[in-house]
């Protein structure tokens, strides 16, 4: 199914922008107009730290059309230290290796080449860190 | 509010339906409703449909619908709230008959899901395109996600996921509407091909089509359609983080707890009352999160009181006598329906060999997405 056009030039998706509550401190990714936790609509805009934690995760053996070529991949939810959680693939690794607490950083990546156009969306993936990585 | 009761109810058979429109469902369903209670005119329609547009190419289905029971003029709301919108027009329908806008009512759910159409994206814009979808996340993902929080927090297992499965089967083989009339065993499930991980085929919903349909009306004109009217209790709705991501306990469904809390409000009944309970099995880890949710079974006890029976016929509290969504099929506007009418069907003693003996109250719950919406109606034998 193409996707409208905003959603490829999202730039908090390429920067990994977030919005930081000025009431409770909350961070959100993306960033919202009004925070849920406080209602309050004061908020600074902070780019997040390109690592985090596993929180949950999948390994999808059916996917979308899109994706058909790729599979099996893992999906997971990832807390960055600031406390933002975002949905991100997990590359550069088997799969089964992605449970929950694995230390993860995120890389800019080619998401998907959609329809017969083949236009390029990008975004973020994760990558298992290896040992000496913090 | 006025009280309202069920008076009427019709629902095809669930499954793969090849010949059978999306016309011809509601039809078949609508009308078998108005038939069982002896009914020639409606006031209003509400339709629970996802995804008319996407599965079959049409929209603006509420004439179309009215039209193809020669009930055109009739006002007929489509109702969307992915795969809670079947419950969802139960509650508008309730609402509008409650308020004394309307005194005859149809809540009626339809979808055509086996139609061609790409199922596995259709259903996932019921997840948040811009930052689920995009990055490649299916449906059965987002539970398998939740699945794995589940398994990680509270240590339910694999085989704890196959016995909702292996229950509903054992359920829906007493339902003569069922798509899937069959036992499976807890082998079976665990040897069925990924979905993804830790979900299997078996423990996934399958794609179906159907219809169903009720017929409300308030509750002091109820007798003159049925001798054994059904009363809704209470309703209750919410909505949580569209998001998995933004929950911070992924391994609970806020938002079915506090629908459930405000039907257990208006009914004036908490968890221990409610003797049969329909519950949103699209994946087997729903079922345990919505069972812990509604405050049925202990938080993080989903799975053990599945394994233990409580759940089952003859158990506690039987969940899904109906067959569930894993073995009754899940036309997914249609389910809520479906849902209100196995209840009404065991509080007025229809249910033949899945009845729940002396069942007084009841309960349904519905949800939508990863557990974004959700519906809960508590009923009562009048």
């Amino acid at each position: 199914m193409p996707s409208p056009r905003y959603w490829r030039e999202i730039p908090s998706r390429y920067r990994l922008e977030a919005s930081k509550c000025t009431g409770c401190g909350k961070v959100m990714y993306p960033a919202r107009p009004v925070c849920p936790a406080c209602r309050s609509r004061d908020a600074e805009r902070v780019e997040l730290t390109r690592r985090g934690r596993v929180v949950t995760s999948t390994v999808i053996h059916v996917p979308p059309t899109e994706f058909d070529t790729e599979a099996p991949y893992a999906v997971a939810v990832v807390e960055t230290p600031e406390g933002a959680r975002l949905m991100v693939q997990v590359v550069d690794c088997e799969p089964t290796e992605v449970r929950p607490g694995l230390g993860v950083s995120l890389e800019f990546r080619r998401i998907r080449r959609e329809g017969h156009g083949g236009i390029l969306c990008y975004g973020h993936k994760a990558v298992p860190l290896r040992e000496g990585q913090t | 509010m006025r009280e309202v009761a069920i008076v009427g109810t019709g629902m095809t058979r669930f499954g793969e339906l090849w010949q059978a429109s999306l016309r011809d469902l509601f039809a078949e369903a609508a009308l078998e409703a108005l038939g069982s209670a002896g009914a020639d005119h409606l006031d209003a329609v509400y339709i629970g449909n996802m995804s008319a547009g996407c599965f079959v190419g049409q929209e603006h289905i509420g004439p179309v619908l009215v039209g193809q029971i020669g009930l055109a003029g009739v006002p007929a709301t489509r109702v969307e709230s992915a795969c809670a919108s079947g419950g969802v027009a139960l509650r508008s329908a309730f609402l509008e008959v409650a308020s004394g806008a309307s005194d005859l009512v149809l809540a009626a759910g339809v979808e055509k899901m086996t139609d061609g159409a790409d199922v596995t994206a259709v259903l996932a814009t019921a997840s948040d395109q811009e930052y689920e979808a995009y990055h490649g996340v299916t449906f059965p993902a987002l539970y398998a996600m939740i699945a794995r929080a589940h398994m990680e927090t509270y240590g339910t297992t694999e085989e704890d996921l196959a016995a909702v499965a292996v229950k509903n089967h054992r359920h829906g083989k007493l339902n003569p509407k069922a798509q899937f009339r069959r036992e499976i065993t807890i082998k079976d499930v665990l040897e069925s091909a990924w979905v993804a991980e830790p979900l299997r085929l078996l423990h996934c919903s399958p794609v179906s089509d159907g219809a169903a349909a009720v017929l409300l009306c308030s509750m002091d004109q109820a007798r003159k359609y049925t001798d054994t009217p059904v009363k809704i209790l209470g309703s209750g709705m919410a909505t949580s983080s569209m998001m998995l991501a933004d929950r911070r306990d992924p391994a609970f469904l806020d938002a079915v707890q506090a629908s459930a809390e405000r039907a257990y409000k208006m009914a004036d009944r908490g968890p221990g009352d409610i003797q049969v309970a329909e519950v949103h099995d699209c994946f087997a880890i729903s079922e345990i999160c919505c069972l812990e949710a509604l405050g049925l079974v202990e938080r993080g006890h989903g799975g053990k009181a599945t394994r233990r029976g409580e759940t089952a016929l003859g158990g506690r509290i039987p969940v899904n006598t109906s067959g569930g969504l894993k073995s009754k099929g899940h036309p997914v506007g249609a389910t809520g329906i479906a849902q209100a009418i196995e209840i009404y069907e065991q509080l007025s003693g229809r249910a033949g060999e899945r009845q729940v003996a002396g069942a007084k109250v009841g309960l349904a719950q519905n949800m939508g997405g990863s557990g974004a919406s959700s519906v809960v109606h508590i009923f009562g034998r009048a």
